[in-house]
């Protein structure tokens, strides 16, 4: 290949370009299969209450009137709500879990906890309460590793301990968990709940795994910047090809038609010239990208996804790929590259090799 | 073969060998992934039996504020939560889509 230099500059862009697009997409595509997968079973409708369009908590005395209504097999009053620690400067999340609570006076803690305090199981550690006075508790269990991504930030405790230290009265809750037997009658069970309550939201499964899949689409705002950049780096990339080849390059095809080459070999070299580039830039972007995304914890996504966050789950996610998405990659970088390639440089070959030369 | 010999190599030779390698390693992740995802299922079933147990609703990615802890949770003016000029400036705001609600009927 000649040009070295140009060449080599374009091909270190272009696999550049790749690699942040793939990086996006495998991030995004196996986020949204393991959010799937682990949500399947989370409660089929989780009732809220709103008062002046605020979330309020939920008098536990409407469970039994949903209770009654047709399909709904259980109902269970959630309790759980956030911990702001003023001295790590870290949100935590408290939650009474349904089965296996841990005993009073004892909590189970995420592992991203467990590292901001230092803290190991029998440790005891203190948070302060509604009243501002501080409860301790004895660490019973860290939860695993593996389950950073769901668990990195909470508190599991007892019903007793929760309301003392959050000050919920016994009354209420911070909503209802519904298990539905049959999936077709959501809708149907959540209509019936804001007829009985006006002043109720039922939040569906379906909606619940909706959110996820609406999580880094498209439209959210980073991922369109990054999006439009890269589109704006192929219409550079393409704008160059097109706009037409330098006095060196157009010289050069006149010397190959002077010499006997067809305009279809001229056409065919190009387009291996094209080839050469865009394939080798693909398949070291996607090689790239799949090492960043999943062969590591994503570094390069790490800042963005933490935000202002102090706790933040360490987690390698599966390499779940949609081959859909990158043939789309490839269609929408590879083809018009090459197609761009070839255009100008047919349009040179076609002219008179003395013209071209002179 | 020495550095004499890479020399004497045609330049199409060294270009299909380099992408010869470049396609085997593609096919080695992609077998690397398939391996991985079936390693993976036992953890999936714990991690769907903890949902179950603690009655999860979201995935704990964003622990900046309360709000974005559990995106599928928040009331449904949540960007404009004490007012209307009120935007929302958390970074994860500008990593999480529009929600359903606001593209589409809430149940259809």
């Amino acid at each position: 290949m000649r040009r070295k230099g140009k060449n080599g500059a374009l091909l270190l862009v272009y696999t550049l370009v790749i690699f942040v697009l793939a990086s996006v997409l495998f991030f995004t595509y196996a986020l949204k299969r393991e959010a799937a997968l682990v949500l399947k079973d989370a409660p089929e409708i989780i009732v809220q209450r709103s008062q002046t369009g605020r979330f309020h908590p939920i008098p536990v005395a409407w469970g039994e009137s949903i209770g009654k209504i047709n399909g709904v097999i259980s109902v269970r009053p959630r309790l759980w709500g956030y911990q702001y620690d003023s001295v790590f400067q870290a949100n935590y999340t408290l939650s009474v879990p349904a089965e296996n609570a841990p005993p009073t006076g004892s909590i189970d803690i995420g592992s991203g906890i467990a590292k901001i305090r230092d803290a190991s199981p029998d440790d005891i550690i203190a948070f302060t309460g509604h009243d501002g006075f501080p409860r301790s508790f004895t660490i019973r269990e860290i939860l695993s590793d593996e389950s950073q991504l769901l668990t990195s930030d909470l508190i599991l405790l007892s019903e007793e301990d929760y309301r003392d230290f959050s000050g919920l009265p016994a009354d209420q809750a911070i909503d209802l968990a519904l298990r539905v037997r049959n999936p077709r009658e959501y809708a149907t069970i959540a209509e019936k709940i804001t007829r009985l309550h006006p002043d109720t939201r039922p939040i569906l499964r379906s909606e619940i795994l909706r959110t996820y899949d609406a999580l880094f689409g498209w439209r959210s705002g980073l991922l369109i910047v990054i999006f439009s950049a890269a589109a704006l780096a192929f219409v550079i990339f393409a704008w160059d090809k097109a706009t037409g080849l330098s006095a060196e390059e157009r010289k050069e095809i006149g010397i190959l038609k002077a010499i006997g080459w067809e305009t279809s070999d001229i056409l065919m070299m190009k387009f291996w010239e094209g080839s050469v580039v865009s394939l080798t830039a693909f398949l070291a972007g996607i090689i790239l990208a799949y090492a960043h995304v999943f062969l590591t914890s994503s570094p390069l996504f790490a800042p963005v996804l933490k935000g202002w966050s102090t706790l933040y789950p360490a987690f390698r996610l599966t390499p779940f790929l949609d081959f859909g998405q990158i043939s789309a990659l490839f269609f929408l970088t590879v083809v018009p590259y090459t197609v761009t390639t070839i255009v100008p440089s047919w349009r040179a070959a076609i002219i008179d090799p003395d013209s071209v030369m002179r | 073969m020495g550095v004499t010999g890479l020399m004497k190599l045609r330049r199409s030779t060294i270009y299909l060998g380099m992408t010869s390698g470049l396609m085997l390693t593609l096919a080695g992740l992609l077998l690397h992934a398939s391996g991985q995802r079936r390693a993976a299922e036992p953890g999936f079933a714990r991690k769907a039996a903890l949902v179950r147990q603690v009655e999860l609703t979201d995935l704990c990615l964003f622990t900046e504020a309360s709000y974005t802890r559990n995106p599928s949770m928040t009331d449904l003016s949540t960007p404009f939560q004490d007012s209307p000029l009120s935007l929302d400036h958390f970074p994860s705001g500008g990593l999480i889509g529009p929600p359903t609600h606001l593209t589409r009927n809430q149940r259809d």
